[in-house]
C-alpha cells in the first residue's frame, strides 16, 4: 500500500467522493418548488405591448416595423426580468428563448404573408372571366387577358415534366440502386453542380444550343420546355434519390429471397413504397420551375395572341406575361396592364399552390398504410 | 420437396475480408438444423451464403461448394434468383410489404413475378399458407388491411406464410423469434415443429433452449479471437450438443460459461 500509484488512486478517489457530496449538497439545495408568473400573465403582456406598440404606429408616433420591433424587444425584456424575479434564472431563460424563437417566426412570416395580400389585392381586379378568356391579340388598353400565356405555361411546362420526370427518375434509380464507384461519385457531384445553376444560364444554353441547328433568332415553346428540364431534373433526382434511400433494405432482402430478379424488385416494391415522396418530389419540382421567367424570355418570348404549337414560333407563358405587361405599359394605360401583370401573378400563386395541395393528396393516397 | 443441403470447403469473404473459413457439413431433409454461437462469429453470413443472398453486399464472395442435392449452387451456369426459388429465407426483423394487405403479401411471391393464377387457386394458395403459419384464423376477416398493421409476431408469422407460399424446398431462417414476446415465439416454434415435416430448416438462434427445443442438429460456430475468421466448430445430433459435446469450447458456450 505504499507504493506512489496506489496512494494516487486513493487520492483520484477521494476527489471523486468529495465532487459527489458536493454535487449531493447542490442538489439538496435545489427546492422542488418554484414560484412562477400567473397562468395569464405572458400572453397579457404580449396583448399589451402589441396594443401600445399598434397604438405608437397609428398615432404616427413611430414607423410601422420599428413599433413591431419594439413590440418584441420590449415584451421580451420585460417578461424576462418579471420571470427572473419570480421564476428564477432556468424559468426566465426558457420565456427569454420562447419569446427570441416566436419573434424569429413572426419575422419569417412577415414578408410571406405581405406577399400574398399584396398579390391578391393588386390580381382580384383583373381577376375575371375576361381574363381566362381572352389573348391580347388587338388589345391597347382596356380588356384583354392571359388566356394564350395560361395555356402556354401549361404546355411548355407539361412538356418539361414528361422529360424531366424519367430521366430524373431513372437517374435516380441507376444512382440509388446500381451506381457504384467513380461514376456514381461524379453524376452525384454534377447533379449538386446542376442543382445551383442561375436559371438565365440553363436559358443562354438553350439557346445557344438551338442556335446551332436552326440559326439565330430562333425561338419556339419546345425550347423553354428544355430550359425548365435543365433545371428541373436535378430536383427530380434529388429528391427522388432521398426517397429511394428511405426504403428499407429489408424489403428489398424479402424480395430476393422470394427469387424475384432485381429489376422486378425495383419497380414492383421499391418504387410503389416510394411512391408517395416521389410524387411530392415531381410535383415540388414542377412548382419550382413553373414561376421561372428569365430563360422563357430567351428561349420563348412573348406573342400576343395564342400560339399552343410548341415546335412553331413564339408562345405566351404567365411569368413572361406578367413581366411584358410591367414592363411595355404605355403611358396611357399604365394601370390597366400593371393589372394584368398582378392578375397573371395570382394565377400563377394559385397554380402552385394547388400543385402543393395536389402533391399532399397524392402523399395521402400512396403512403404505405400502416392502420390495420 | 425437402432437399439435402452440403456444404464443402466453404469460406466466406467481405471483399478481401475472410469472414468464416472452411465450413462442410450435411444438413437432412425433412430435419431442423440450428446454428449457435456468439455474435460476429458467423453464423448469419453463413446461413446468407445458402440462398445467395451474401453476394448482396458489394464485393462480398465465396469459395467452396455448397451442393443441394448433388448441384453446386455457386456452378458456373447457376442462376441466383433460381436458387432464391428453392431455398426461401425468413428474416430476423419482420419484413411485410408496406404497399401491400395481407393477402398480396402472402402471394407476393407469384405476384411480383407475374405468375399468373386463377383467383379461386390464388385464394386456396393464401389460406392454405396463412394456415401453415398459423396465422388464417387471426386474420382472415382482414385480408386486404395492410399486413404493417399487424403485431410483430403476426407480421413474423405473415412473412413465413409469404416464404412457404411459393413452395420452397428449404427453408432459412434468421434469428426469427429474436423481436418476439414468448407467446409469439412459442407460436412460431411450434409451427416450425409441423413445417420440418415438409421442408428442410435451417435456424440461427442465440436462444440455445430454442435450439434445443426445436432442432435435431446443432452446429456450434465460433472464431478463434477478434479479427480471425468464425468457423464452424462442432455439428452433432442437439442431444449431443447440449449434454456431451466433443469439444470443449461448445460445453463452455452450451453451459453457459460463454458468450
Amino acid at each position: 500500500m505504499s507504493t506512489p500509484t496506489t496512494s494516487l488512486d486513493k487520492g483520484d478517489r477521494n476527489d471523486k467522493g468529495r465532487a459527489r457530496e458536493e454535487a449531493a449538497a447542490l442538489l439538496a439545495d435545489m427546492p422542488l418548488t418554484h414560484g412562477s408568473l400567473p397562468r395569464r400573465a405572458a400572453p397579457l403582456t404580449l396583448l399589451a405591448f402589441v396594443l401600445a406598440g399598434i397604438a405608437a404606429w397609428q398615432t404616427g408616433l413611430l414607423g410601422a416595423a420599428f413599433a413591431g420591433i419594439l413590440t418584441a424587444v420590449g415584451y421580451t425584456a420585460v417578461i424576462y426580468l418579471w420571470a427572473r424575479r419570480v421564476e428564477g434564472p432556468r424559468g426566465a431563460f426558457d420565456r427569454l428563448v420562447t419569446a427570441v424563437v416566436s419573434s424569429a417566426f413572426a419575422l419569417a412570416l412577415l414578408p410571406l404573408i405581405s406577399v400574398i395580400t399584396t398579390v391578391v389585392s393588386n390580381g382580384a381586379a383583373r381577376f375575371d372571366a375576361d381574363f381566362f378568356n381572352n389573348s391580347m391579340l388587338g388589345v391597347v388598353d382596356e380588356g384583354g387577358g392571359a388566356h394564350h400565356a395560361l395555356m402556354g405555361t401549361l404546355i411548355i411546362t407539361g412538356i418539361a415534366a414528361l422529360m424531366s420526370v424519367p430521366v430524373g427518375l431513372m437517374t435516380a434509380i441507376y444512382l440509388i440502386e446500381y451506381g457504384r464507384g467513380r461514376l456514381a461519385r461524379w453524376i452525384t457531384f454534377f447533379v449538386d453542380v446542376m442543382t445551383g445553376i442561375p436559371s438565365i444560364v440553363a436559358g443562354l444554353f438553350v439557346y445557344a444550343l438551338f442556335e446551332l441547328f436552326y440559326g439565330p433568332g430562333i425561338r419556339m415553346g419546345f425550347m423553354g420546355s428544355v430550359a425548365l428540364s435543365v433545371l428541373m431534373i436535378p430536383v427530380v433526382i434529388r429528391s427522388a434519390e432521398e426517397m429511394l434511400k428511405l426504403v428499407p433494405n429489408e424489403l428489398r432482402e424479402a424480395s430476393y429471397a422470394l427469387a424475384v430478379p432485381k429489376w422486378r424488385t425495383i419497380l414492383k416494391v421499391v418504387l410503389p413504397t416510394a411512391l408517395a415522396g416521389i410524387a411530392t418530389g415531381v410535383t415540388l419540382a414542377i412548382a419550382r420551375v413553373i414561376g421561372e421567367t428569365a430563360p422563357l424570355l430567351i428561349t420563348v418570348g412573348i406573342t400576343r395572341g395564342d400560339n399552343f404549337d410548341p415546335f412553331n414560333e413564339r408562345m405566351a407563358t404567365l411569368s413572361v406575361f406578367s413581366y411584358n405587361q410591367y414592363a411595355y405599359a404605355p403611358g396611357h394605360a399604365r394601370d390597366l396592364f400593371y393589372e394584368r401583370a398582378w392578375s397573371a401573378a395570382l394565377t400563377l400563386i394559385l397554380i402552385v399552390m394547388t400543385l402543393n395541395l395536389l402533391a399532399r393528396l397524392i402523399a395521402k393516397l400512396f403512403a404505405p398504410k400502416t392502420r390495420a | 420437396m425437402a432437399k439435402r443441403i452440403e456444404v464443402k470447403g466453404l469460406d466466406i469473404y467481405y471483399d478481401k475480408f475472410l469472414a468464416v473459413q472452411g465450413v462442410s457439413m450435411t444438413i437432412e431433409p425433412r430435419s431442423v438444423t440450428a446454428l449457435i454461437g456468439p455474435s460476429g462469429c458467423g453464423k448469419s453470413t453463413f446461413l446468407r451464403t445458402l440462398n445467395r443472398m451474401h453476394e448482396l453486399v458489394p464485393k462480398a464472395r465465396v469459395e467452396g461448394k455448397v451442393l443441394m442435392d448433388n448441384q453446386d449452387l455457386y456452378g458456373a451456369n447457376v442462376d441466383p434468383v433460381g436458387v432464391r426459388r428453392h431455398i426461401g429465407m425468413v428474416f430476423q426483423r419482420p419484413n411485410p410489404f408496406p404497399t401491400m394487405s395481407i393477402y398480396d403479401n402472402v402471394a407476393a411471391g407469384l405476384k411480383l413475378n407475374n405468375k399468373r393464377m386463377k383467383r379461386k387457386d390464388l385464394d386456396d394458395l393464401v389460406e392454405r399458407s396463412l394456415r401453415s403459419a398459423n396465422l388464417w384464423e387471426e386474420v382472415k376477416d382482414r385480408l386486404n388491411r395492410p399486413g404493417s398493421g399487424l403485431s410483430g409476431g403476426q407480421q413474423q408469422r405473415l412473412c413465413i406464410a409469404r416464404a412457404i407460399a411459393v413452395a420452397p424446398d428449404v427453408l432459412l431462417m434468421d434469428e426469427p423469434c429474436s423481436a418476439l414476446d414468448p407467446i409469439s415465439t412459442q407460436a412460431i416454434e411450434d409451427l416450425i415443429t409441423e413445417l420440418k415435416e415438409q421442408y428442410t430448416i435451417v435456424i440461427v438462434t442465440h436462444n440455445m433452449q430454442q435450439a434445443q427445443r426445436i432442432s435435431d442438429t446443432t452446429g456450434f460456430f465460433n472464431l478463434q479471437a477478434i479479427g480471425e475468421p468464425g468457423g464452424l466448430v462442432e455439428l452433432d445430433t442437439t442431444t449431443k450438443i447440449f449434454t456431451n459435446p466433443a469439444n470443449s469450447d461448445t460445453e463452455r458456450y452450451v453451459s453457459g460459461r460463454f458468450g
